[in-house]
């Protein structure tokens, strides 16, 4: 079974660039990547540019494209997982090791289709 | 009734939760379709049963056919079609085994654990456990948390599907998740205890079945956990709490306090078996807080009358509680203990450092303790003032009534 894992966090929270608290968080996420390479769960994974953002909708098929949501809003997604494993327990405490969980939420959706 | 109706409606009460579980079992977990399939296989046991007569074990007969119905569904599913051909192996299901009574147990506690498992809404793990585990129909469900039937049908729905969509494992958990997992089904069913016992909202204060059914639940737990103090430890709080049922309403339906309860009413065979279950609880050791909360219960239980409680030892209970539980709850309940053991204004004291949390400036217990401490130590005016402040904070009619009759004792 495949999971998505949308991290979120609230701006503000959690280590600023540039602190020593921010440089050991980035070991710990690249610890915690190789933990799930090693344990063969790892479908995919990416940062996301929080203040790059753009959205589209088409209603009765008229384009309208815009800037945002912008990074002010209260719960940014700045990075995805895709995992697959036996069930939602197991998804769940690897959700439960994503550092950003101590400040912000990480999201678990069940998948429909299977990333290969 | 016919010897088929008969047995049906047997099989419908005693073996369906069985039934159920072991299906769930062997779907890996797919509450839904086993949800549906055991409701095909007593739809058909109405038709065969009367026509062929009650088959030697129902049971049995009932899960078997569900489990065929399940095939079929499955074969003809293209949406699980990806998962069918392993459910399709040809020695995948052995009746002796499965109605073995450590098998039928198994399965009884892994549904438990799915039912109460915290991805799904407490509300839900509520209709869930009584749905699934304690048997209890859709409609009776409803009548107990006094909602439509099929809102209440569409929660268990919704819920279903959840855990097959999210998959939810069916399964006791492993030692990491065990003790939070079990901490959280024994909170569904003191939940469920509870909204029997002063029920929320409504006119009915106090809800008899549901209160039943949270003591069958806690029977089961401690019999399929006998090894868990405090698995051990709810079941004896609850029958310790529920021996005092008869006499926390008066005729008028107005709740009567411990301190004015009539203790003759009290059931003394429940204070005996709760009392029993608490000794084999504690020979255990390690007793966590609902051990803790019936060792409290126990000794009110066993009080001649409240003048002759053991408030010393319940003060010290309840600060052993307090370390398990730091909720404003345990807080007001020591200050009140503490009152009456070492005097009012000790109590008071207590109660004035919780009074410093702005979250509890609306906290209805708080204010009918103070003023009953207030009333104990002589402060009429005081006391009465904060009898009105609970009354104004009360939801329940029967308790407001109580609180009423309290305050005009003082003025």
């Amino acid at each position: 079974m495949q999971y998505l894992l949308m991290l979120h966090f609230p701006p503000g929270h959690g280590p600023q660039e540039g602190t020593p608290e921010f440089d050991a968080e980035m070991k710990r996420w690249g610890e915690l990547n190789d933990e799930l390479r090693e344990a063969g769960v790892l479908v995919a994974v990416s940062g996301l540019h929080v203040d790059a953002v753009t959205t589209v909708r088409a209603p009765g098929g008229d384009l309208a494209v815009t800037d945002g949501p912008y990074a002010e809003t209260k719960e940014i997604l700045f990075s995805f997982y895709v995992i697959s494993v036996p069930d939602l327990d197991a998804a769940t405490s690897w959700a439960a090791k994503m550092p950003s969980a101590e400040y912000g939420s990480v999201e678990v959706r069940p998948m429909v289709d299977q990333l290969t | 009734m016919s010897a088929a109706a008969g047995a049906l409606e047997r099989a419908y009460r005693d073996e369906r939760a069985a039934v159920l579980a072991t299906v769930t079992r062997r779907l890996d977990g797919d509450l839904a379709l086993a949800e549906d399939v055991v409701q095909d296989a007593f739809v058909a046991a109405a038709v065969e049963w009367d026509r062929r007569g009650v088959p030697d074990r129902p049971g049995a007969w009932l899960t078997t056919t569900a489990w065929r119905k399940a095939l079929d569904r499955l074969r003809h599913d293209r949406v699980a079609a990806a998962h069918a051909p392993d459910l399709v192996q040809p020695v995948s299901y052995d009746p002796e085994h499965d109605f073995e009574r450590s098998s039928v147990d198994d399965d009884q506690l892994r549904m438990l654990f799915t039912c109460c498992h915290p991805a799904l809404a407490a509300e839900a793990r509520m209709a869930l456990t009584l749905r699934s585990v304690a048997g209890l129909t859709v409609p009776e469900i409803a009548r107990a948390f006094l909602s439509s039937e099929s809102a209440m049908e569409r929660r268990l729905v919704r819920a279903r599907a959840k855990i097959t969509t999210a998959r939810i494992p069916f399964r006791v958990p492993p030692d990491e998740l065990l003790s939070d997992r079990l901490a959280g089904v024994m909170r569904v069913v003191y939940l469920i205890y509870t909204e029997g016992h002063v029920a929320t909202h409504g006119d009915a204060p106090v809800r008899g079945d549901l209160c039943d059914e949270a003591i069958r639940l806690a029977r089961l737990l401690a019999r399929l956990m006998p090894d868990e103090a405090d698995a051990l430890g709810l079941l004896a709080f609850l029958l310790l709490t529920d021996a005092r049922r008869a006499a926390r309403l008066d005729p008028d339906g107005s709740f009567v306090s411990l301190e004015e309860q009539d203790r003759g009413h009290w059931d003394a065979e429940r204070i005996g078996d709760g009392v029993a279950v608490l000794d084999r609880a504690l020979r255990l050791g390690r007793p966590g807080p609902y051990v803790v909360q019936a060792a409290i219960a126990a000794l009110h239980a066993q009080a001649p009358a409240w003048e002759a409680t053991d408030w010393p030892q319940i003060a010290a209970l309840y600060a052993e509680l307090a370390r398990f539980d730091a909720s404003p709850v345990v807080a007001i309940n020591r200050a009140v203990a503490v009152g009456l053991a070492e005097g009012p204004v000790a109590g008071l004291e207590i109660l004035d450092g919780l009074g410093a949390d702005p979250r509890l400036d609306r906290y209805q217990p708080l204010f009918a303790a103070r003023a009953e401490l207030l009333r104990r130590a002589g402060d009429a005016a005081g006391a009465a003032a904060a009898y009105t402040q609970a009354i104004e904070l009360s939801g329940n009619d029967a308790e407001r009534a109580a609180l009423e009759r309290r305050r005009d004792s003082v003025a």
